[in-house]
This record gives C-alpha cells, sequence and structure tokens, in this order.
C-alpha cells in the first residue's frame, strides 16, 4: 500500500504523551463546559477577592493579592474534581477505553498524558486571572515576589488535586460518584492541617500521627507558600502526592480495564 | 501471524474463555464465530492486549503478548466491539491523534489519512463530531483507526453488526481488497459473512473451540451437505409415488416436501452420512421417464451447523 506504513516507527513514549496530553487538552475546550468552568473560576475568585464582606481587599488598606490566593483551596475543592472527574471515568463509560490501551501507549504515558492536560487546563483557567495582578500593581506597590511564589503554591496545589482526582475517576464510570468522592478525599487532605482538627486528633492520637497527619495538608503546605516562602520539603510534598496519586491510577486503570 | 494458545480467561468463578488455541496466516481471513457470550470479544480483548489472561497467550507477529504488549499493539489494528471513538472529536482530529501514537508524521502522516479515509468512504463527514454520525459512519471511523498504519495483523469483533446490507457489502469488500497482505481475524455470528468473505472458520461455544475448518469443511458436517433437491414436472403417479421412489433408494436417508410451482412435485432428499446420491437420483428419473425441472446438490447450511453445534446457547443478548 503506501510508504506511509511501511517506514519504522518511533515508539518514543514521550511523543505518544504529548498526543495523549494534545488530545485531552483540545478535548476540553470542544464542549461548553471548558468555557463555562473558565467563566466560573473567574468570576468566583473575583467576587472572593473584591466583595467586602469576603476578600475585603479594599479594606485590607494594602495592594497585594492574599485575599485571592486566601480563597483557591476551597474553590479548588469543589472546581478541580469536575475537572478531574471525567479523566479515566468518561472513557470507560464510552468504551473508548479499550482502544486508549490497545494502541501503542505505554500505560504511564497514558496516565501521565491525560494529568498533565487536566493540569495544563486548570493552568489556563489560574493564568486567566492575571488582570488582578495588573490591578494590585495598578493600585499599589505588591510584593511581586511573594504574588509568584502564591501562583507556584495554587499551581501546585491545583495539581495534587487532580492527581486525586484521576485516581478516584479510575476507580468508577460514573463521573457524579467521581465528583463526590474526590470533593470528599480533597477535603480530607485540606483540612487534615486545620487547627480543630488537630485539636481533636491530638486528644486522644500519638504525636507522630498528629504530624503525619498535619503533614498532608495542602492548606497548610498552600498557606506558607503563599506567603512568599517557596520551601523545598513543600515542593517535595506536592510532586511526591502527585506521583503517588498518579502511580496509584496507573494500578487501578489496570487492574479495572474490563 | 497469529498464534493463540490455550488462551484462558475467567471472571471469578465463571470461565468465558476455556483453552482456545489456533493460528491466523497471512493471506488467511479467520471467521470467529459463535453465539452471544461464547468469548469470542474476550479472546480478542487478549489478542489485542487489553484483557490480561488467566492463563495461555498468543503471539502476534513473533511477539509474545504478555512480555511485549506494546510491539503487539504496533503490529495490531483493532476494530473493537461497537466500534467506540471520542464522541465529541471529530474523524479528523480522532484519526490524526491516532496516526500520531502510532508514530505516523507530517506529509507521510497527512496522506495516509487522506487515502484511508477515501478507502472507507468518510470524505463528507470528517469535520463533524462523532457522535453526531450515523452508526454505518462510526463503524467506518472505526474501520479507519484500525488500518490507519497498513497493520500486518487486523482484528474486528463484529465488524458489521448493525449495518444496513449495502454497508454490510462494503464492509466486506473493504476486507476482501485486504486479505491478500494481512492477517485477518474477524468475529461475527453472521453466517453469511463467513461464506462472503472468510477463509477459514472457528466456531467457539461456551468459551471452547467446537469446530475449526474452512467454511466448505464445516459444510460439509451439515445434514444438509449433498442433499438434493429434485423437481418432477410429469409426475404420473402423484406426489406419493415419486416420494417412494426417492426413499427407496440406496443413499437415501429422508425425503422432505419442498415447494414445487406449477403443478410440479419438488422434493428435498436427504443423503446417509453426506454421500453424494445427485447421480443415482439422475439415474433413476431418466429409467422413471421423469422430466425433471430442477435437479441440484447443496454443499452444506452453515446456519444448521451452526446451530446445531451451539444448540440451546447464545440466547442472551
Ligand atoms: N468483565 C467481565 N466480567 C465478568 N464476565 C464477563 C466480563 N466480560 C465478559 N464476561 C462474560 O464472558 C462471557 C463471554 O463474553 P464475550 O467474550 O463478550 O462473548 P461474545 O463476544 O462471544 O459475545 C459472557 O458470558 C460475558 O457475560
Ligand atoms: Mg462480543
Amino acid at each position: 500500500m503506501t510508504t506511509a506504513a511501511t517506514t519504522p516507527r518511533s515508539l518514543n513514549p514521550l511523543s505518544r504523551t504529548l498526543c495523549v496530553l494534545k488530545r485531552e487538552l483540545a478535548g476540553y475546550f470542544v464542549t461548553p463546559v471548558a468555557y463555562v468552568f473558565i467563566v466560573i473560576f473567574l468570576f468566583v475568585t473575583g467576587v472572593f477577592t473584591w466583595s467586602k464582606d469576603l476578600g475585603g481587599f479594599f479594606d485590607r488598606g494594602q495592594a497585594d493579592l492574599g485575599a485571592f490566593f486566601y480563597f483557591h483551596p476551597w474553590l479548588y475543592l469543589f472546581l478541580i474534581p469536575a475537572i478531574s472527574m471525567r479523566l479515566w471515568a468518561e472513557e470507560r463509560k464510552q468504551g473508548t477505553i479499550e482502544l486508549l490501551m490497545t494502541l501503542p501507549i505505554p500505560l504511564p504515558a497514558a496516565v501521565l498524558g491525560k494529568f498533565l492536560a487536566a493540569w495544563a487546563f486548570a493552568g489556563i483557567a489560574l493564568a486567566m486571572t492575571f488582570p488582578m495582578w495588573v490591578t494590585v500593581n495598578y493600585l499599589g506597590k505588591p510584593d511581586n515576589g511573594v504574588i509568584v511564589a502564591a501562583y507556584i503554591g495554587s499551581f501546585l496545589m491545583a495539581g495534587g488535586f487532580l492527581a486525586v482526582g484521576s485516581f478516584v475517576s479510575a476507580l468508577t464510570k460514573n463521573q457524579v460518584i467521581a465528583f463526590v468522592i474526590t470533593v470528599v478525599l480533597c477535603f480530607g487532605f485540606l483540612i487534615s492541617g486545620y487547627a480543630p482538627v488537630m485539636d481533636m486528633l491530638s486528644g486522644w492520637a500519638p504525636a507522630a500521627v498528629v504530624d503525619a497527619v498535619a503533614g498532608f495538608s495542602f492548606l497548610t503546605r498552600f498557606d506558607s507558600i503563599s506567603k512568599g516562602v517557596i520551601d523545598l520539603r513543600d515542593l517535595v510534598f506536592f510532586f511526591s502526592m502527585i506521583a503517588v496519586f498518579l502511580f496509584a491510577t496507573a494500578i487501578v486503570v489496570d487492574a479495572k480495564k474490563a | 501471524m497469529i498464534e493463540i494458545k490455550h488462551l484462558v480467561k475467567r471472571f471469578g468463578p465463571f470461565t468465558a474463555v476455556d483453552g482456545v488455541s489456533f493460528t491466523v496466516q497471512r493471506g488467511e481471513v479467520l471467521g470467529f464465530l459463535g453465539p452471544n457470550g461464547a468469548g469470542k470479544s474476550t479472546t480478542m480483548k487478549m489478542v489485542t492486549g487489553f484483557l490480561t489472561p488467566t492463563s495461555g497467550t498468543a503471539v502476534v507477529a513473533g511477539h509474545d503478548v504478555s512480555k511485549e504488549p506494546l510491539k503487539v499493539k504496533q503490529v495490531i489494528g483493532y476494530l473493537p466491539e461497537g466500534a467506540p471513538a471520542y464522541a465529541d472529536m471529530t474523524p479528523e482530529s480522532f484519526l490524526n491523534f491516532v496516526a500520531g501514537v502510532r508514530g505516523l508524521k507530517g506529509r507521510a502522516k497527512t496522506e495516509r489519512i487522506e487515502a484511508v479515509v477515501r478507502m472507507v468512504h468518510l470524505e463528507g463527514v470528517m469535520r463533524q463530531t462523532i457522535d453526531t454520525l450515523s452508526k454505518g459512519f462510526k463503524r467506518r471511523v472505526g474501520l479507519a483507526q484500525a488500518i490507519l498504519h497498513d497493520p500486518d495483523v487486523l482484528i474486528m469483533d463484529e465488524p458489521t453488526d448493525g449495518l444496513d446490507p449495502n454497508q454490510k457489502h462494503e464492509v466486506r469488500s473493504l476486507i476482501k481488497s485486504m486479505a491478500a497482505t494481512k492477517a485477518i481475524l474477524l468475529s461475527t455470528h453472521i453466517l453469511e459473512e463467513v461464506e462472503a468473505v472468510c477463509t477459514r472458520a472457528v466456531i467457539i461455544n461456551r468459551g471452547k473451540i467446537i469446530a475449526d475448518g474452512t467454511p466448505s469443511q464445516l459444510q460439509a458436517k451439515s445434514r444438509f451437505h449433498n442433499a438434493v433437491t429434485v423437481t418432477v414436472r410429469n409426475a404420473s403417479g402423484g406426489a406419493a409415488a415419486v416420494r417412494g421412489d426417492l426413499r427407496s433408494l440406496g443413499g437415501v436417508s429422508d425425503v422432505q416436501e419442498a415447494p414445487g410451482r406449477n403443478g410440479a412435485v419438488s422434493f428435498l432428499v436427504l443423503p446417509k452420512g453426506g454421500r453424494a446420491i445427485i447421480d443415482e437420483i439422475g439415474h433413476h428419473a431418466r429409467t422413471k421417464g421423469w422430466e425433471l425441472d430442477e435437479l441440484h446438490a447443496e454443499a452444506g447450511r452453515l446456519d444448521e451447523v451452526f446451530r446445531s453445534m451451539t444448540a440451546g446457547e447464545g440466547v442472551k443478548a
């Protein structure tokens, strides 16, 4: 037939990852879901930041984005599962998982490609908040280093949540269930360092357990990053979370293909 | 090209595929036949590396699917049951994705996609989302995806299921046009498909192979193999006399009435043990002075072979 088929084909895992990433990312934008998502994200961050009662941006008397980032964890709690719920559940529901898994794509490439697409999408939504950054610079003299750190922290936190969501999405073909379970899990990761929870735990659990639980808190780690302190341990934490949950995703996808 | 070795798949206590072995050579089109739930799809999913066998394995183009699944996946073009495709993509973006994954690039990629699109007649719908396509077009998208890299091994799970007769004919022509250079395994429960495109058929029932041979070898197992239809225009003694005469012949096991035309009487004469009895009947007709409208022997009926072998099975959808 044609020569196209007889030319040797590379089996480069990176290029396969990119293929999956590109397909997946384009998939977000062919439906209105992506646009709705971005609008909601921008609207809600805006409302939280600028409203008098919530963020109190104008009452703070200082030009920074503290109010803006303060709400990110809570916003992500609901928005990130909405992105991640379809990652694998949709493949299984449509039956395309059989197609995907019988194409010459290594499983890690498929898992990573999908995750990176979701992360890139979250990154795009986050990047579209840049007018806020411009605004604070117009209104005053913010510490832009702190703002950059907070953006990085926010993006890392989104990645952590997405990895959890990817894992949950691999467990079911029902997106609603995937959404709910992801919210619950992410909520756990958020509040594990929250003072009332810690107080409750420290009443009976050994100190090591309390510390371990606190160590898993997305909230405390995001808080410290968004104050401008980028601690290597926090970076390692988020990347480890992502790695562990993507690994778990691969195991579940492999075990539950049928 | 495809070597299936003692494949077994259990789902919990249930054995869906139970020690299936067969091979498919280049140039062969193997029809994998069986009632619903026989284990056809499960077997194919193991060969294509989607499901891990409980035991046994498949070797495709020299690569063991349990050891080198990616190599196997590169060699195979696979159309899963129902031709799944990403519903919110267009055939254009979908085929581009598959081509990219298959390692096609640049001009070679564009040209190959164009060629395949022409082969399966997708030209008119390339920019329409797949979920708005008719069943026939969706199936073609699935076929296009499977043959995009001109694979040496083509595995298709019920490629014509749910298509109208014209579409079935088109798909079969396409398969036949590719048959010479590939090893093709297709599953079906449509018997005419086997006669139309397959060089060999394997019948599976309850996870076990119960027959393996060319369509004519399978037809030879039929009660109707070498059965003769005879239509007599001038049956002097009436139908009963002709029937009696036929029944008295040595090779005949049974004589069944068949619909006659214009006052002629017609019978279907079944042989004993598949013997060729047409000569004997012809000879008898001449001695009796019968004027014959019709005298012909059958090769056999695959559907009857299939039904008798898989009797009582496969009523579940
Ligand atoms: N994932 C699964 N879990 C449990 N049983 C299954 C699974 N997949 C298939 N089966 C069962 O295995 C049998 C064979 O199925 P299948 O291979 O799809 O049959 P066919 O394709 O011949 O119609 C059926 O009884 C089916 O219900
Ligand atoms: Mg099937």
